[in-house]
């Protein structure tokens, strides 16, 4: 299997405080990585570097590198808004737009200028598919996406990704605002799509690392403890620390 | 034993104090309510004596384009034709409105979306000043810049709806400006993330996801902004003419219902024709507030409907 994104030495800095500490690992294609860790370890500061959605929070320092299909993203000649097509983003709040579920899932289509409306449809419901809401939801595409419930419109968002074709989704805490129904419903939706996309899911939640992931890594006080098949992190960690976590003594 | 009975069924200080605190702020409330109502009384009592005691035809009213009430008309009625006002007055609020709101978006844009930190530096105070301004002083700029302007650059005698509607630009400018910003402030800052999350660009976001997303409240903020032309009664009357004539041009005198008001009310008798004539142009002033207060209570709560999550 080939790599498809590095980072390399990766460090954070809000103002003078570092988040990230030279932080090194390397994503393969395809399947699911989990960031674990407890709050505050800077997981979804690391997740939020790999499509520089960080760039949007003043006062924040990085360095080190992102090298996404050998391609710095932190070079100063990346194209932010190519790079954001590449790699999706899916937020811990489900945050469709006020519009109709059609138009939310056809919005990054229509930023890059598609206009034909079979083209559109048929990505409407071949997303919709794949984030496995589309019987939910056919019989009425054009109401208002937030009138679904929040495990709904979750996954409305992760069409809304699909539909732009990424090579890598990152989920930030993606089912952590949502029932036990509805996640189980997302985390059937992701093992799914494991087999086609890269996908990099931050949790909280250790159970669903081990149920969904096929890695995992553990993030303590801004540095990268330990990463590994998921059996092994949860089987035989190496690692003290990460035994200490996913066994339960802090966190 | 009685004795901790008796102070547990006696009212304690606590629920004196909170039930003192109640009696008050209600009876500020009543009495504010009170006042409003007088207000619609007194206006509406006045106001409609015209339609009963002049027995001046409501409809004669609001279609006739002659107004001295002094005299009679040709129909030989008193002639009260308070159509010139009605349509000077819409001409200029919605002129204004329609100049005012690319400015004011555009504005409340750059405030909220390109550059926050010198919006809230800079642009906010300045607005804000703007607001602050008397509107005598709008008016006197208007008089001898403003006037002196139209009749260079379109003809006729500058006083008239084109002046009046730049006055009144620059007067509900800051109005519907900061109220679009906070509009546009209230956009939740998720939107934006999730619009730049699938690569759109920043002005697409804004255009796509931010602009659309306020609008109900960029609405009632160009409302809000309708109604204060519509009301602006001084620097509008320095400026367009007060000819009670049916404006044929935008540069032609014209008048307004609030302009005619402040120009006639210190000379009428109380209970003439003339001064009942007056109560019912501030009749339809306070009627078309009601409306555009209705219209953005309306908005409101749509757009509250539409956002709601």
């Amino acid at each position: 299997m080939s790599t498809i994104l590095t980072t390399e030495n990766l460090s954070l800095y809000y103002g003078k405080k570092q988040a990230l500490k030279g932080v090194n690992m390397s994503f393969d294609e395809k399947g699911i990585t989990a960031l674990i860790g407890p709050s505050g370890c800077g997981k979804s500061t690391f997740l939020r570097c790999l499509n520089r959605m960080n760039d949007l929070i003043p006062n924040v320092t990085i360095t080190g590198e992102v090298n996404f299909n050998q391609h710095n993203i932190y070079a100063p000649t990346m194209d932010t808004v190519k790079l954001r097509k590449e790699i999706g983003m899916v937020f811990q709040q489900p945050n469709p737009f006020p519009f109709s579920i059609y138009e939310n899932v056809v919005y990054g289509l229509r930023l890059a200028g598609v206009r034909d409306k079979e083209t559109l449809d048929a990505a409407v419901e071949k997303s919709l598919k794949q984030a496995a809401i589309w019987d939910e939801v056919k019989d009425r595409l054009h109401v208002n996406a937030l009138s679904l419930s929040g495990g709904q419109q979750q996954r409305v968002c992760i069409a809304r990704v699909l539909a732009v074709e990424p090579d890598i989704i990152l989920l930030d805490e993606a089912t952590s605002a949502l029932d036990p129904i509805s996640s189980h419903t997302i985390e059937m939706t992701l093992l799914n799509l494991r087999h086609d996309y890269t996908i990099i899911t931050v949790t909280h939640n250790m159970q669903q690392a081990s149920r969904i992931s096929d890695r995992t890594a553990f993030f303590l006080n801004g540095e990268l403890i330990e990463v590994n098949d998921t059996k092994q992190i949860f089987m035989n960690p190496v690692k003290q620390e990460t035994n200490d976590y996913i066994s339960g003594r802090f966190g | 034993m009685d004795k901790i009975r008796a102070s547990l069924l006696k009212k304690s200080i606590a629920s004196k104090i909170e039930r003192r605190g109640k009696i008050i702020s209600l009876t500020c409330l009543a009495l504010i309510i009170l006042v409003v109502f007088l207000i619609f009384y007194f206006v509406a009592s006045r106001g409609l004596a015209t339609f009963f005691q002049n027995h001046i035809n409501f409809w004669q009213f609001l279609s006739g384009t002659q107004w001295n009430p002094g005299t009679n008309g040709t129909n030989g009625q008193p002639a009260v034709g308070a159509l010139p006002m009605i349509v000077g007055s819409f001409l200029i609020t919605i002129f204004s409105a329609l100049v005012a709101t690319p400015f004011a978006i555009g504005t409340a844009v750059f405030m909220t979306e390109i550059s926050p930190r010198r919006g809230a530096q800079i642009l906010r105070p300045v607005t804000e000043l703007l607001v602050g301004i008397p509107s005598v002083v709008y008016g006197f700029i208007g008089l001898q810049v403003v006037v002196p302007f139209v009749r260079n650059t379109f003809g006729g005698s500058g006083y008239g709806i084109l002046s009046g509607t730049f006055v009144l630009f620059v007067m509900i400018l800051p109005t519907v400006t900061s109220m679009s910003a906070d509009a546009l402030n209230a956009v939740p800052r998720y939107y934006r993330e999730a619009s730049l999350a699938l690569g759109a660009t920043r002005w697409q976001t804004i255009y796509k996801v931010v602009l659309r997303a306020a609008i109900p409240g960029m609405l009632t903020a160009i409302v809000f902004g309708m109604a204060r032309a519509f009301g602006e009664a001084l620097a509008v009357q320095m400026v367009i003419g007060n000819a009670t004539l049916l404006p044929h041009s935008l540069v032609s005198p014209a008048s307004t219902l609030t302009s005619i008001l402040t120009m006639g009310i210190g000379n009428t008798v109380m209970g003439s024709l003339q001064n009942n004539a007056l109560w019912s142009l501030a009749m339809i002033l306070l009627l078309m507030s009601l409306v555009f207060n209705m219209v953005i209570r309306y908005i409101g709560r749509k757009g509250k409907l539409n956002n709601e999550r």
